[in-house]
Protein backbone atom coordinates (compact mmCIF):
# COMPACT_ATOMS: atom_id res chain seq x y z
CA UNK A 1 0.00 0.00 0.00
CA UNK A 2 1.51 3.12 -1.11
CA UNK A 3 1.50 6.53 1.33
CA UNK A 4 -0.64 7.95 -1.00
CA UNK A 5 -3.32 5.17 -1.24
CA UNK A 6 -3.78 5.48 2.96
CA UNK A 7 -4.17 9.40 3.02
CA UNK A 8 -6.85 9.01 0.15
CA UNK A 9 -8.84 5.99 2.02
CA UNK A 10 -8.50 7.78 5.13
CA UNK A 11 -9.74 11.12 3.73
CA UNK A 12 -12.13 9.36 2.09
CA UNK A 13 -13.47 7.42 5.51
CA UNK A 14 -13.25 10.91 7.28
CA UNK A 15 -15.46 13.33 4.82
CA UNK A 16 -17.80 9.95 4.37
CA UNK A 17 -18.37 9.64 8.26
CA UNK A 18 -19.27 13.20 8.33
CA UNK A 19 -21.50 13.56 5.42
CA UNK A 20 -23.29 10.17 7.13
CA UNK A 21 -23.39 11.64 10.19
CA UNK A 22 -25.06 14.96 8.54
CA UNK A 23 -27.50 12.90 7.14
CA UNK A 24 -28.85 11.21 9.81
CA UNK A 25 -29.23 14.64 11.96
CA UNK A 26 -31.90 15.86 10.00
CA UNK A 27 -32.53 18.55 12.73
CA UNK A 28 -29.31 19.99 12.11
CA UNK A 29 -29.93 20.17 8.27
CA UNK A 30 -32.93 21.51 8.61
CA UNK A 31 -31.70 24.32 11.54
CA UNK A 32 -28.76 25.27 9.13
CA UNK A 33 -31.46 26.33 6.69
CA UNK A 34 -34.15 28.03 8.78
CA UNK A 35 -31.44 30.17 10.16
CA UNK A 36 -30.73 32.35 7.41
CA UNK A 37 -34.14 31.84 5.70
CA UNK A 38 -35.39 33.58 8.79
CA UNK A 39 -33.43 36.28 8.34
CA UNK A 40 -33.59 36.60 4.74
CA UNK A 41 -37.51 36.17 4.55
CA UNK A 42 -38.14 38.08 7.76
CA UNK A 43 -35.10 40.43 8.32
CA UNK A 44 -34.20 41.67 5.42
CA UNK A 45 -37.49 42.28 3.98
CA UNK A 46 -38.19 44.09 6.96
CA UNK A 47 -35.17 46.22 6.62
CA UNK A 48 -35.53 47.06 3.08
CA UNK A 49 -37.23 49.79 3.14
CA UNK A 50 -35.05 51.51 5.83
CA UNK A 51 -31.69 50.71 3.86
CA UNK A 52 -30.84 51.20 0.61
CA UNK A 53 -27.91 49.91 -0.95
CA UNK A 54 -26.07 52.25 -3.08
CA UNK A 55 -24.38 50.67 -6.49
CA UNK A 56 -20.67 49.17 -5.30
CA UNK A 57 -19.09 46.35 -6.80
CA UNK A 58 -19.56 43.37 -7.57
CA UNK A 59 -23.25 44.68 -7.98
CA UNK A 60 -24.22 46.61 -11.14
CA UNK A 61 -27.05 48.19 -10.61
CA UNK A 62 -29.25 49.13 -7.45
CA UNK A 63 -30.15 46.28 -5.65
CA UNK A 64 -32.79 45.38 -3.21
CA UNK A 65 -31.38 44.39 0.56
CA UNK A 66 -32.58 40.39 0.15
CA UNK A 67 -29.92 40.71 -2.89
CA UNK A 68 -27.11 42.61 -0.54
CA UNK A 69 -27.68 40.04 2.30
CA UNK A 70 -27.81 36.55 0.29
CA UNK A 71 -23.62 36.30 0.43
CA UNK A 72 -23.45 36.61 4.02
CA UNK A 73 -25.76 34.39 5.30
CA UNK A 74 -24.15 31.98 3.08
CA UNK A 75 -20.92 32.73 5.19
CA UNK A 76 -23.48 32.53 8.39
CA UNK A 77 -24.16 29.04 7.07
CA UNK A 78 -20.81 28.32 6.84
CA UNK A 79 -19.71 30.40 10.40
CA UNK A 80 -22.16 28.11 12.12
CA UNK A 81 -20.96 25.07 10.81
CA UNK A 82 -17.49 25.41 11.61
CA UNK A 83 -18.66 26.44 15.25
CA UNK A 84 -20.87 23.50 15.18
CA UNK A 85 -17.91 21.13 13.43
CA UNK A 86 -15.96 22.12 16.82
CA UNK A 87 -18.78 21.54 18.91
CA UNK A 88 -19.11 18.11 17.75
CA UNK A 89 -15.00 18.06 18.32
CA UNK A 90 -15.40 18.62 21.98
CA UNK A 91 -18.16 16.30 21.95
CA UNK A 92 -16.09 13.88 20.07
CA UNK A 93 -13.82 14.01 22.41
CA UNK A 94 -15.59 13.56 25.73
CA UNK A 95 -17.34 10.68 23.92
CA UNK A 96 -14.30 9.19 22.81
CA UNK A 97 -14.17 9.52 18.84
CA UNK A 98 -12.13 11.85 18.43
CA UNK A 99 -9.53 9.56 20.58
CA UNK A 100 -9.94 7.58 18.01
CA UNK A 101 -9.43 9.53 15.43
CA UNK A 102 -6.01 10.86 16.78
CA UNK A 103 -4.27 7.03 17.23
CA UNK A 104 -4.84 6.29 13.69
CA UNK A 105 -1.34 5.83 12.17
CA UNK A 106 -1.03 9.39 10.22
CA UNK A 107 0.54 12.75 10.93
CA UNK A 108 -1.96 14.76 13.29
CA UNK A 109 -2.14 17.60 10.88
CA UNK A 110 -3.35 15.65 8.22
CA UNK A 111 -5.93 14.20 10.53
CA UNK A 112 -7.32 17.59 11.56
CA UNK A 113 -7.15 18.75 7.99
CA UNK A 114 -9.27 15.87 6.74
CA UNK A 115 -11.77 16.38 9.74
CA UNK A 116 -11.27 19.85 8.71
CA UNK A 117 -11.87 19.43 5.14
CA UNK A 118 -15.20 16.66 5.74
CA UNK A 119 -17.09 19.54 8.09
CA UNK A 120 -16.26 22.34 5.19
CA UNK A 121 -18.12 19.92 2.54
CA UNK A 122 -20.95 19.71 5.14
CA UNK A 123 -21.04 23.39 5.02
CA UNK A 124 -21.00 23.17 1.54
CA UNK A 125 -23.87 21.29 1.00
CA UNK A 126 -25.47 23.18 3.25
CA UNK A 127 -25.51 26.52 1.41
CA UNK A 128 -26.75 25.28 -1.55
CA UNK A 129 -29.61 23.99 -0.25
CA UNK A 130 -30.03 27.73 1.20
CA UNK A 131 -28.75 29.19 -2.13
CA UNK A 132 -31.55 26.89 -3.98
CA UNK A 133 -34.74 28.21 -1.40
CA UNK A 134 -33.03 32.04 -2.05
CA UNK A 135 -32.80 31.47 -5.76
CA UNK A 136 -36.75 29.95 -5.96
CA UNK A 137 -37.88 33.35 -3.12
CA UNK A 138 -36.32 35.22 -6.08
CA UNK A 139 -32.70 36.21 -5.11
CA UNK A 140 -31.16 35.56 -8.32
CA UNK A 141 -27.38 35.25 -9.07
CA UNK A 142 -26.27 34.49 -12.35
CA UNK A 143 -26.46 30.97 -13.32
CA UNK A 144 -22.65 30.57 -13.81
CA UNK A 145 -22.16 32.29 -10.47
CA UNK A 146 -23.87 29.45 -8.63
CA UNK A 147 -20.50 27.11 -10.09
CA UNK A 148 -17.89 29.96 -9.65
CA UNK A 149 -18.82 30.01 -5.86
CA UNK A 150 -17.70 26.72 -5.09
CA UNK A 151 -13.77 27.32 -4.61
CA UNK A 152 -14.53 30.92 -2.27
CA UNK A 153 -16.95 28.14 -0.29
CA UNK A 154 -14.58 25.68 0.02
CA UNK A 155 -11.95 28.73 1.26
CA UNK A 156 -14.26 30.42 3.21
CA UNK A 157 -15.49 27.24 4.98
CA UNK A 158 -12.28 25.92 5.61
CA UNK A 159 -10.72 28.76 7.23
CA UNK A 160 -14.26 29.28 9.60
CA UNK A 161 -13.91 25.66 10.15
CA UNK A 162 -10.32 25.98 11.31
CA UNK A 163 -11.13 28.79 13.59
CA UNK A 164 -13.95 26.28 15.19
CA UNK A 165 -10.97 23.74 15.56
CA UNK A 166 -8.93 25.82 17.31
CA UNK A 167 -11.61 27.02 19.68
CA UNK A 168 -12.22 23.34 19.88
CA UNK A 169 -8.40 22.35 21.00
CA UNK A 170 -8.56 25.59 23.61
CA UNK A 171 -12.04 24.38 24.96
CA UNK A 172 -12.11 21.97 28.23
CA UNK A 173 -15.15 21.20 28.59
CA UNK A 174 -18.90 21.38 26.51
CA UNK A 175 -20.79 24.17 28.65
CA UNK A 176 -17.49 26.70 28.25
CA UNK A 177 -18.90 26.35 24.65
CA UNK A 178 -21.51 28.07 24.79
CA UNK A 179 -20.02 31.50 25.97
CA UNK A 180 -17.30 31.36 23.17
CA UNK A 181 -20.57 31.39 20.87
CA UNK A 182 -21.90 34.19 22.31
CA UNK A 183 -18.83 35.52 22.48
CA UNK A 184 -17.40 34.82 18.74
CA UNK A 185 -20.41 34.17 16.73
CA UNK A 186 -22.38 36.85 17.28
CA UNK A 187 -19.68 39.61 17.43
CA UNK A 188 -17.99 37.87 14.13
CA UNK A 189 -20.90 38.05 12.48
CA UNK A 190 -22.30 41.43 13.60
CA UNK A 191 -18.82 43.00 13.05
CA UNK A 192 -18.54 42.57 9.22
CA UNK A 193 -19.96 42.83 5.33
CA UNK A 194 -22.30 40.20 5.87
CA UNK A 195 -25.49 42.85 7.07
CA UNK A 196 -24.09 46.10 5.78
CA UNK A 197 -21.82 47.54 3.59
CA UNK A 198 -18.43 48.86 4.71
CA UNK A 199 -19.51 52.50 3.62
CA UNK A 200 -22.22 51.99 5.79
CA UNK A 201 -20.13 51.02 8.65
CA UNK A 202 -18.18 53.99 8.23
CA UNK A 203 -20.91 56.17 8.80
CA UNK A 204 -21.49 54.39 12.15
CA UNK A 205 -17.66 54.99 13.13
CA UNK A 206 -14.10 54.55 12.67
CA UNK A 207 -13.51 52.06 15.33
CA UNK A 208 -16.40 49.65 13.91
CA UNK A 209 -15.36 50.28 10.55
CA UNK A 210 -11.66 49.23 11.26
CA UNK A 211 -13.07 45.82 12.95
CA UNK A 212 -15.39 45.35 10.58
CA UNK A 213 -12.22 45.55 7.74
CA UNK A 214 -10.06 43.63 10.08
CA UNK A 215 -12.45 40.68 10.57
CA UNK A 216 -11.71 37.54 8.54
CA UNK A 217 -15.55 36.81 8.18
CA UNK A 218 -16.04 39.94 6.49
CA UNK A 219 -13.16 38.95 4.19
CA UNK A 220 -14.85 35.76 3.60
CA UNK A 221 -18.36 37.13 2.93
CA UNK A 222 -16.83 39.61 0.30
CA UNK A 223 -15.11 36.33 -1.30
CA UNK A 224 -18.59 35.15 -1.60
CA UNK A 225 -20.24 38.00 -2.57
CA UNK A 226 -17.94 38.17 -5.38
CA UNK A 227 -17.19 34.92 -6.27
CA UNK A 228 -21.31 34.49 -6.57
CA UNK A 229 -20.93 36.79 -9.26
CA UNK A 230 -18.50 35.70 -11.31
CA UNK A 231 -15.26 37.46 -9.76
CA UNK A 232 -12.20 37.01 -8.19
CA UNK A 233 -11.72 39.73 -4.97
CA UNK A 234 -8.32 38.96 -4.78
CA UNK A 235 -7.60 41.06 -1.17
CA UNK A 236 -10.31 38.74 0.01
CA UNK A 237 -8.85 35.89 -0.89
CA UNK A 238 -5.71 37.15 0.22
CA UNK A 239 -7.06 37.50 3.50
CA UNK A 240 -9.10 34.58 3.99
CA UNK A 241 -5.89 32.09 3.18
CA UNK A 242 -3.67 33.84 5.51
CA UNK A 243 -6.53 33.91 8.21
CA UNK A 244 -6.94 29.97 7.61
CA UNK A 245 -2.90 29.16 8.01
CA UNK A 246 -3.12 30.98 11.05
CA UNK A 247 -6.24 29.27 12.59
CA UNK A 248 -4.66 25.46 11.45
CA UNK A 249 -1.23 26.37 12.60
CA UNK A 250 -2.69 27.33 16.01
CA UNK A 251 -5.16 24.08 15.64
CA UNK A 252 -2.54 21.72 14.97
CA UNK A 253 -0.38 23.65 18.06
CA UNK A 254 -3.25 23.06 19.90
CA UNK A 255 -3.44 19.05 19.17
CA UNK A 256 -0.16 18.53 19.59
CA UNK A 257 0.28 15.77 22.02
CA UNK A 258 3.56 17.36 23.24
CA UNK A 259 1.91 20.25 23.62
CA UNK A 260 -0.27 18.66 26.52
CA UNK A 261 -3.59 20.74 25.69
CA UNK A 262 -5.06 17.24 25.30
CA UNK A 263 -3.85 16.17 28.51
CA UNK A 264 -4.89 19.26 30.32
CA UNK A 265 -8.26 19.18 29.27
CA UNK A 266 -8.75 14.85 29.38
CA UNK A 267 -7.35 14.84 32.94
CA UNK A 268 -6.82 11.03 33.21
CA UNK A 269 -5.87 9.45 36.53
CA UNK B 1 12.60 -13.56 24.08
CA UNK B 2 12.13 -11.37 20.64
CA UNK B 3 11.66 -7.87 20.59
CA UNK B 4 8.60 -7.66 23.24
CA UNK B 5 5.52 -6.21 21.58
CA UNK B 6 5.27 -2.81 23.78
CA UNK B 7 8.28 -2.21 26.15
CA UNK B 8 8.42 1.16 28.29
CA UNK B 9 11.03 2.09 29.41
CA UNK B 10 11.72 4.84 32.44
CA UNK B 11 8.15 6.93 31.61
CA UNK B 12 7.17 9.76 33.61
CA UNK B 13 4.24 11.78 33.24
CA UNK B 14 2.99 15.27 35.08
CA UNK B 15 -0.13 17.38 34.19
CA UNK B 16 1.24 20.73 34.20
CA UNK B 17 3.30 21.40 37.42
CA UNK B 18 1.37 19.08 39.90
CA UNK B 19 2.48 16.27 41.18
CA UNK B 20 3.40 13.25 39.06
CA UNK B 21 1.13 10.46 37.64
CA UNK B 22 3.62 8.16 36.25
CA UNK B 23 6.83 8.27 37.68
CA UNK B 24 9.63 6.03 36.28
CA UNK B 25 7.40 3.23 34.91
CA UNK B 26 9.14 0.95 32.65
CA UNK B 27 7.34 -2.90 31.23
CA UNK B 28 7.35 -5.06 28.82
CA UNK B 29 4.71 -7.40 26.54
CA UNK B 30 6.03 -10.19 24.91
CA UNK B 31 4.07 -11.71 21.64
CA UNK B 32 1.38 -14.01 22.74
CA UNK B 33 1.42 -13.02 26.91
CA UNK B 34 -1.82 -11.87 28.71
CA UNK B 35 -0.83 -8.91 30.83
CA UNK B 36 -3.04 -6.77 33.21
CA UNK B 37 -2.17 -3.34 34.27
CA UNK B 38 -3.84 -3.78 37.68
CA UNK B 39 -4.16 -1.03 39.78
CA UNK B 40 -6.56 1.07 41.81
CA UNK B 41 -8.58 3.88 40.70
CA UNK B 42 -6.16 6.97 40.61
CA UNK B 43 -3.50 4.80 40.24
CA UNK B 44 -2.18 6.16 36.59
CA UNK B 45 -2.92 3.41 34.17
CA UNK B 46 -4.97 6.11 32.00
CA UNK B 47 -2.52 8.21 31.56
CA UNK B 48 -0.66 5.41 30.97
CA UNK B 49 -3.02 4.51 28.26
CA UNK B 50 -2.85 7.81 26.79
CA UNK B 51 0.59 7.89 26.28
CA UNK B 52 0.97 5.01 25.02
CA UNK B 53 -1.68 5.83 22.53
CA UNK B 54 0.27 8.94 21.75
CA UNK B 55 -2.99 10.96 22.95
CA UNK B 56 -0.36 12.80 24.59
CA UNK B 57 3.50 12.45 24.81
CA UNK B 58 5.89 12.48 27.61
CA UNK B 59 9.60 14.18 27.42
CA UNK B 60 10.68 11.39 29.72
CA UNK B 61 11.03 8.16 29.06
CA UNK B 62 10.84 6.08 25.68
CA UNK B 63 7.50 3.55 24.49
CA UNK B 64 8.22 1.12 21.75
CA UNK B 65 6.00 -0.70 20.07
CA UNK B 66 7.26 -3.61 18.25
CA UNK B 67 10.88 -1.85 18.60
CA UNK B 68 9.67 1.24 17.01
CA UNK B 69 9.95 4.33 19.18
CA UNK B 70 6.29 5.83 18.96
CA UNK B 71 7.82 9.43 19.43
CA UNK B 72 10.19 9.24 16.72
CA UNK B 73 7.90 7.29 14.35
CA UNK B 74 4.26 7.49 15.80
CA UNK B 75 2.67 6.96 12.39
CA UNK B 76 4.65 2.84 12.64
CA UNK B 77 4.06 2.55 15.79
CA UNK B 78 0.71 3.50 16.03
CA UNK B 79 -0.04 1.41 12.88
CA UNK B 80 0.93 -2.03 15.10
CA UNK B 81 -1.30 -1.35 17.78
CA UNK B 82 -5.12 -1.70 18.20
CA UNK B 83 -6.61 -0.20 20.92
CA UNK B 84 -10.15 -0.19 23.24
CA UNK B 85 -10.52 3.41 25.18
CA UNK B 86 -12.49 2.89 28.56
CA UNK B 87 -14.92 5.54 26.98
CA UNK B 88 -17.39 3.99 24.05
CA UNK B 89 -15.96 5.32 20.83
CA UNK B 90 -18.49 3.75 18.34
CA UNK B 91 -20.68 6.36 16.12
CA UNK B 92 -23.97 5.35 17.75
CA UNK B 93 -26.02 6.38 14.69
CA UNK B 94 -24.21 4.54 11.96
CA UNK B 95 -24.54 0.52 11.74
CA UNK B 96 -21.70 -1.43 12.77
CA UNK B 97 -20.34 -2.00 8.84
CA UNK B 98 -19.88 1.99 8.81
CA UNK B 99 -18.33 2.76 11.84
CA UNK B 100 -15.80 -0.31 11.05
CA UNK B 101 -15.46 0.69 7.95
CA UNK B 102 -14.80 3.90 8.81
CA UNK B 103 -11.97 2.67 10.94
CA UNK B 104 -10.39 0.51 7.94
CA UNK B 105 -10.01 3.78 6.01
CA UNK B 106 -7.76 5.47 8.42
CA UNK B 107 -6.08 2.36 9.15
CA UNK B 108 -5.67 2.42 4.95
CA UNK B 109 -7.03 -0.89 4.07
CA UNK B 110 -9.07 -1.52 1.20
CA UNK B 111 -12.64 -1.78 1.00
CA UNK B 112 -12.69 -4.86 -0.15
CA UNK B 113 -10.54 -6.53 2.21
CA UNK B 114 -12.08 -4.53 5.34
CA UNK B 115 -15.59 -6.05 4.52
CA UNK B 116 -14.22 -9.56 4.26
CA UNK B 117 -11.85 -8.77 7.49
CA UNK B 118 -14.95 -7.20 9.43
CA UNK B 119 -17.48 -10.04 8.47
CA UNK B 120 -14.67 -12.44 9.75
CA UNK B 121 -13.77 -10.71 13.30
CA UNK B 122 -17.75 -10.30 13.58
CA UNK B 123 -18.37 -13.89 13.26
CA UNK B 124 -15.67 -14.75 15.99
CA UNK B 125 -17.18 -12.60 18.29
CA UNK B 126 -20.98 -14.20 17.89
CA UNK B 127 -22.51 -11.09 16.27
CA UNK B 128 -21.60 -10.78 12.81
CA UNK B 129 -25.60 -11.07 11.89
CA UNK B 130 -25.73 -7.54 13.14
CA UNK B 131 -23.84 -6.11 11.38
CA UNK B 132 -26.23 -3.63 9.33
CA UNK B 133 -28.08 -2.66 12.63
CA UNK B 134 -27.13 0.87 14.29
CA UNK B 135 -24.56 1.11 17.27
CA UNK B 136 -27.88 2.81 19.19
CA UNK B 137 -29.57 -0.58 18.71
CA UNK B 138 -26.86 -2.77 20.45
CA UNK B 139 -26.08 -3.61 24.24
CA UNK B 140 -23.64 -2.62 25.86
CA UNK B 141 -21.69 -5.32 25.60
CA UNK B 142 -21.94 -5.60 22.30
CA UNK B 143 -20.84 -2.65 21.59
CA UNK B 144 -17.77 -4.11 23.36
CA UNK B 145 -17.63 -6.44 21.21
CA UNK B 146 -18.06 -4.13 18.45
CA UNK B 147 -14.84 -2.29 19.63
CA UNK B 148 -12.80 -5.28 19.77
CA UNK B 149 -13.71 -6.72 16.69
CA UNK B 150 -12.53 -2.94 15.19
CA UNK B 151 -9.40 -3.00 17.10
CA UNK B 152 -8.22 -5.71 15.26
CA UNK B 153 -8.90 -5.26 11.74
CA UNK B 154 -5.77 -4.34 11.07
CA UNK B 155 -4.23 -7.13 12.32
CA UNK B 156 -2.05 -5.42 14.62
CA UNK B 157 0.50 -7.64 17.04
CA UNK B 158 -0.33 -5.75 20.29
CA UNK B 159 -4.11 -4.65 21.46
CA UNK B 160 -4.12 -2.33 24.92
CA UNK B 161 -7.45 -2.39 26.42
CA UNK B 162 -8.22 0.24 29.29
CA UNK B 163 -10.65 -1.04 31.61
CA UNK B 164 -12.88 -2.53 28.91
CA UNK B 165 -15.40 -4.47 30.88
CA UNK B 166 -16.72 -1.29 32.88
CA UNK B 167 -20.50 -0.96 33.20
CA UNK B 168 -21.22 -4.43 31.69
CA UNK B 169 -22.49 -7.01 33.24
CA UNK B 170 -20.82 -10.59 34.49
CA UNK B 171 -21.78 -12.92 30.99
CA UNK B 172 -20.49 -9.99 28.86
CA UNK B 173 -17.70 -9.38 31.47
CA UNK B 174 -16.74 -12.85 31.17
CA UNK B 175 -17.25 -13.37 27.18
CA UNK B 176 -14.76 -10.55 26.90
CA UNK B 177 -11.79 -11.56 29.10
CA UNK B 178 -12.07 -15.38 27.73
CA UNK B 179 -12.06 -13.83 24.14
CA UNK B 180 -8.96 -11.74 24.68
CA UNK B 181 -7.27 -14.88 26.38
CA UNK B 182 -8.24 -16.89 23.30
CA UNK B 183 -6.64 -14.32 21.17
CA UNK B 184 -3.31 -14.24 22.69
CA UNK B 185 -3.06 -18.06 23.13
CA UNK B 186 -4.43 -18.53 19.45
CA UNK B 187 -2.97 -15.77 17.35
CA UNK B 188 -0.17 -15.00 19.68
CA UNK B 189 -1.00 -11.28 20.21
CA UNK B 190 0.37 -9.39 22.94
CA UNK B 191 -2.32 -7.96 24.74
CA UNK B 192 -1.96 -4.94 27.82
CA UNK B 193 -5.25 -5.18 29.95
CA UNK B 194 -5.60 -2.40 32.38
CA UNK B 195 -8.15 -3.58 35.32
CA UNK B 196 -8.77 -2.82 39.00
CA UNK B 197 -10.82 -6.27 39.05
CA UNK B 198 -8.50 -9.52 40.09
CA UNK B 199 -10.83 -11.93 38.80
CA UNK B 200 -10.26 -10.96 34.96
CA UNK B 201 -6.60 -12.17 35.47
CA UNK B 202 -5.84 -15.88 35.02
CA UNK B 203 -3.34 -17.80 36.78
CA UNK B 204 -1.43 -17.97 34.14
CA UNK B 205 -1.13 -14.50 32.85
CA UNK B 206 1.23 -12.30 33.67
CA UNK B 207 0.73 -8.81 35.80
CA UNK B 208 2.49 -5.16 36.62
CA UNK B 209 0.51 -3.99 39.51
CA UNK B 210 0.71 0.03 39.60
CA UNK B 211 -0.03 2.11 42.53
CA UNK B 212 0.15 5.62 42.65
CA UNK B 213 1.82 6.10 39.66
CA UNK B 214 5.26 3.43 40.15
CA UNK B 215 5.43 0.06 39.70
CA UNK B 216 5.02 -2.03 42.44
CA UNK B 217 5.46 -5.80 41.12
CA UNK B 218 5.44 -6.89 37.69
CA UNK B 219 5.77 -10.74 36.52
CA UNK B 220 3.84 -13.55 35.85
CA UNK B 221 1.20 -13.62 38.63
CA UNK B 222 2.69 -16.78 40.64
CA UNK B 223 5.84 -14.75 40.55
CA UNK B 224 4.19 -12.08 41.90
CA UNK B 225 2.42 -13.94 44.74
CA UNK B 226 5.87 -15.73 45.41
CA UNK B 227 7.38 -12.49 46.03
CA UNK B 228 5.14 -10.74 48.18
CA UNK B 229 4.55 -14.07 50.23
CA UNK B 230 1.19 -14.05 49.37
CA UNK B 231 -1.50 -17.09 48.31
CA UNK B 232 -3.69 -15.11 45.87
CA UNK B 233 -3.19 -12.01 43.65
CA UNK B 234 -5.62 -10.22 45.81
CA UNK B 235 -3.46 -10.78 48.88
CA UNK B 236 -0.69 -9.53 46.62
CA UNK B 237 -2.72 -6.52 45.38
CA UNK B 238 -3.73 -5.71 48.78
CA UNK B 239 -0.08 -5.64 50.52
CA UNK B 240 1.28 -3.94 47.65
CA UNK B 241 -1.41 -1.23 47.44
CA UNK B 242 -1.25 -0.96 51.48
CA UNK B 243 2.11 -0.36 51.92
CA UNK B 244 1.97 3.17 50.53
CA UNK B 245 -0.78 4.02 52.46
CA UNK B 246 0.87 2.82 56.02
Amino acid sequence: MTAFAHYARALGGIVGREVLRFVHQRERFLSALVRPLLWLFVFAAGFRAALGIAITPPYETYIPYEVYIVPGLAGMVQLFNGMQSSLSMVYDREMGSMRMLLVSPLPRWFLLTAKLLAGTAVSILQVYAFLAVAWLYGVQAPPLGYLTVLPALVVSGLMLGALGMLLSSAIRQLENFAGVMNFVIFPTFFLSTALYPLWKMQEAGELLHFLCTVNPFSQAVELIRFALYREVNLPALGWTLLALAVFLGGAVYGYNPAQGFLARKTGGE
Amino acid sequence: MGTPALSIEGLSYAYGRGAFALKDVSLAVGAGSFTALLGPNGAGKTTLFALVTRLFESPGGTIRIGGVDLRREPARALGRMGVVFQQPTLDLDLTVRQNLLYFAALHGIPRRTAEARARESLERLGIAERIGETVRALNGGHRRRVELARALLHEPALLVLDEPTVGLDVPARRAIVEHVHALCRERGIAVLWATHLIDEIGDGDRVVVIHRGRVRAAGPVTEVNRATGADSLTESFTRLTAKEAA
